[in-house]
């Protein structure tokens, strides 16, 4: 089985990196997505914006391969992300929240367990400590780092077995500019490497300033996607914030 | 170096990492091994100590003044009353007497004996507070005042009354109480440390986490389990070093060992409670709710802290239905009483059935994310 992905893996490169087709899921009377459907690049960095309750996150599980959609379709690297297959986990890596660590274990033995359970080598995890600037903080414990810590963290266990496609959850929230900045050029990094990088985010200057293209949702759907400048342009305003406002609306969300 | 192999080698690789991450986790936390480890053993230092024999102390006893019956007895037979009766002597003046009497009427010795009119004459004063007490203390001395007579009688004693004491079969507290705590102590570690995990790990996200990782259920559960064990492995070590000890003075006998794969299938048992606790439970402070009410009434209602034997019927029927109750009952055959496989081997099969159900229900209950 994993032989057999692994040479269709490399005979033929998909086209896309995600293609999202008509993906639809109910939750009751709710339509968190209502036919979704986007496709992200190869090595392309890609934001998904949306005000609170949008759909971001259920469009994010359904991509992912956390739930079964209703209707529709995901495709990472070319490969169906639903039912789940570890041999396509291996290729993908996700940053979830930064506190989503072992408890009471420090920063070198979070991300030795993740090296672990990808089955990389631990001089490869230390690596990675270091690519995030955590080699001095590796003996303390994830409840005592600092926000921009756990959050490089968490992007260092996602990272650490060398995925080629990575999802990250609002990794800038709660951080101070100097943690955010340090962070971007960290994600810079990253994409410069070749990754896909699909990045959640309520902050406009943070998609503006990353992403090469950016799909903006809300009530389910995808309502634009291009790249921040040519939606600047094509609204006529001069940032990112007014263009998700036009779109989205001026009314409060919870 | 076939697929196959390279696979359980990831999976083995995964598998301890996540046991190392859990154990680590565990024994970091302060709290977590005061609950599990040391709470449960204080209960068994502490009860094995306070019902450790029922003997009384020896009754006491003052004696005012020269009393001329008791201090011409023969040193062989004082120091035999001595093991009984502890006789604390002061002079023979009114106040001494009355100051004795006093301590009489408030309980701080047991009786009072003081020369009567005439060598002759004894007069024993004692409490009714302690029937017990007083009535050994009358047999006692009037025994003592029987030989006397009959040795001054310069014949031999015509009748011998010889008696020994013999090992009861009722059971010493200790045989109850080691099993009994131990089964609760692996059920608190068992039911606690599996639901509140599982609901951390939820509400954490770090189970999504792990859903998102190749790593199968069977790895991440498979590592809760085999900490659960080795924690039940290491309270039952501790529980029997204990009680063996020669100050509680538990005698395990022949199938002793037989206790060991009790405790294993009890753990399953417990874990599977945990299990079904924190797929339903929300919130940690709701885990911990939960299985203090499943566990609480289990340990009563199961007789980990005193026997049922003088409990009403209903709460026998109950206890029953508990799985605590047949893990007690069935380690105490095997540790302490001298039963083998014929008592271990349905329990332990019973035990590992309920694990069975308790899991498959909690298995449709089970949640990884709690939206």
């Amino acid at each position: 089985m994993s032989a057999m992905s692994a040479t269709s893996g490399t005979s033929a490169p998909p086209q896309y990196a995600i293609a999202a087709e008509g993906l639809r899921k109910r939750y009751g009377e709710t339509r968190a997505a209502d036919g979704v459907s986007f496709e992200v690049e190869n090595g392309e960095f890609y934001g998904i914006l949306g005000p609170n309750g949008a759909g971001k996150t259920t469009t994010m599980e359904l991509v992912e391969g956390l739930r079964e959609p209703d209707e529709g379709r995901a495709t990472l690297l070319g490969i169906p992300s639903w039912p789940r297959k570890p041999a396509l986990l291996r290729r993908i890596g996700v940053q979830l929240q930064a506190s989503s660590f072992f408890e009471r274990l420090t920063a070198h033995e979070q991300i030795h367990t993740f090296a672990a359970l990808y089955d990389v080598p631990p001089d490869r995890a230390d690596a990675m400590l270091e690519t995030v600037g955590l080699t001095e903080k590796a003996g303390t414990r994830e409840d005592r780092l600092s926000g921009g810590q756990a959050q490089r963290l968490s992007i260092a266990c996602a990272l650490v077995h060398d995925p080629e496609l990575v999802f990250l959850d609002e990794p800038t929230t709660g951080l101070d500019p100097q943690a955010r900045r340090n962070l971007w050029d960290l994600l810079r990094h990253i994409n410069g490497e070749g990754r896909t990088v699909v990045l959640t985010t309520h902050s406009m200057d943070e998609a503006e300033a990353l992403c090469d293209r950016v799909a903006v949702m809300d009530h389910g759907r995808v309502l634009k996607v291009g790249a921040p400048r040519a939606l600047m342009a094509e609204a006529g305003v001069d940032n990112l914030e007014d263009v998700f406002l036009q779109l989205t609306g001026r009314e409060y969300r919870e | 170096m076939s697929t196959t192999e390279a696979r359980r080698a990831r999976r083995t690789r995964a598998f301890a990492s996540l046991s190392l991450a859990m154990t680590r986790g565990l024994l970091r936390d302060r709290a977590a091994v005061f609950f599990t480890l040391l709470f449960p053993l204080m209960f068994l230092l502490l009860f094995g100590a306070l019902f450790k024999d029922d003997s009384s102390e020896p009754a006491h006893l003052v004696q005012v003044g020269d009393v001329k019956m008791l201090d011409s007895l023969p040193e062989g037979e004082r120091a035999g009353l001595r093991e009984v009766l502890e006789i604390t002597k002061t002079d023979g003046s009114r106040a001494a007497r009355d100051e004795a009497l006093e301590k009489l009427r408030k309980g701080d010795t047991d009786a009072v004996v003081h020369q009567g009119d005439g060598p002759g004459a004894l007069v024993l004063r004692f409490s009714a507070a302690d029937q017990v007490r007083s009535a050994t203390i009358r047999g006692v001395l009037d025994s003592v005042v029987q030989h006397a007579n009959q040795r001054a009688t310069g014949q031999p004693p015509a009748y011998r009354l010889t008696a020994g004491q013999v090992e009861d079969e009722s059971t010493k507290p200790i045989q109850f109480l080691t099993p009994g705590l131990l089964g609760w102590a692996v059920a608190m570690s068992g039911v606690f440390g599996s639901a509140f995990n599982l609901v951390s790990w939820r509400r954490k996200r770090l189970l999504r986490r792990l859903w998102l990782a190749p790593v199968g259920a069977g790895s991440v559960i498979g590592a809760r389990v085999g900490v659960t064990l080795a924690t039940a492995m290491v309270q039952t070590a501790l529980f029997l070093g204990v009680a063996v000890t020669p100050y509680y003075g538990l005698r395990l006998s022949g199938s002793w060992w037989l206790c060991v794969p009790l405790v294993l299938c009890g753990t399953l048992a417990f874990l599977s409670i945990g299990l079904l606790v924190g797929s339903f439970a929300k919130t940690e402070e709701s885990a911990n709710g939960l299985s203090q009410i499943v566990i609480l009434p289990m340990a009563f209602l199961s007789g980990s802290f005193f026997p049922l034997e003088a409990a009403p019927q209903w709460v026998r029927t109950v206890s029953e239905f508990l799985p605590l109750k047949h893990l007690a009952t069935a380690m105490q055959d095997v540790l302490s009483r001298g039963e083998g496989w014929g008592a271990a081997l349905p329990v332990m099969g019973g035990l590992l059935a309920f694990a069975a159900v308790m899991t498959l229900i909690a298995s449709r209950l089970f949640r990884w994310d709690a939206a």
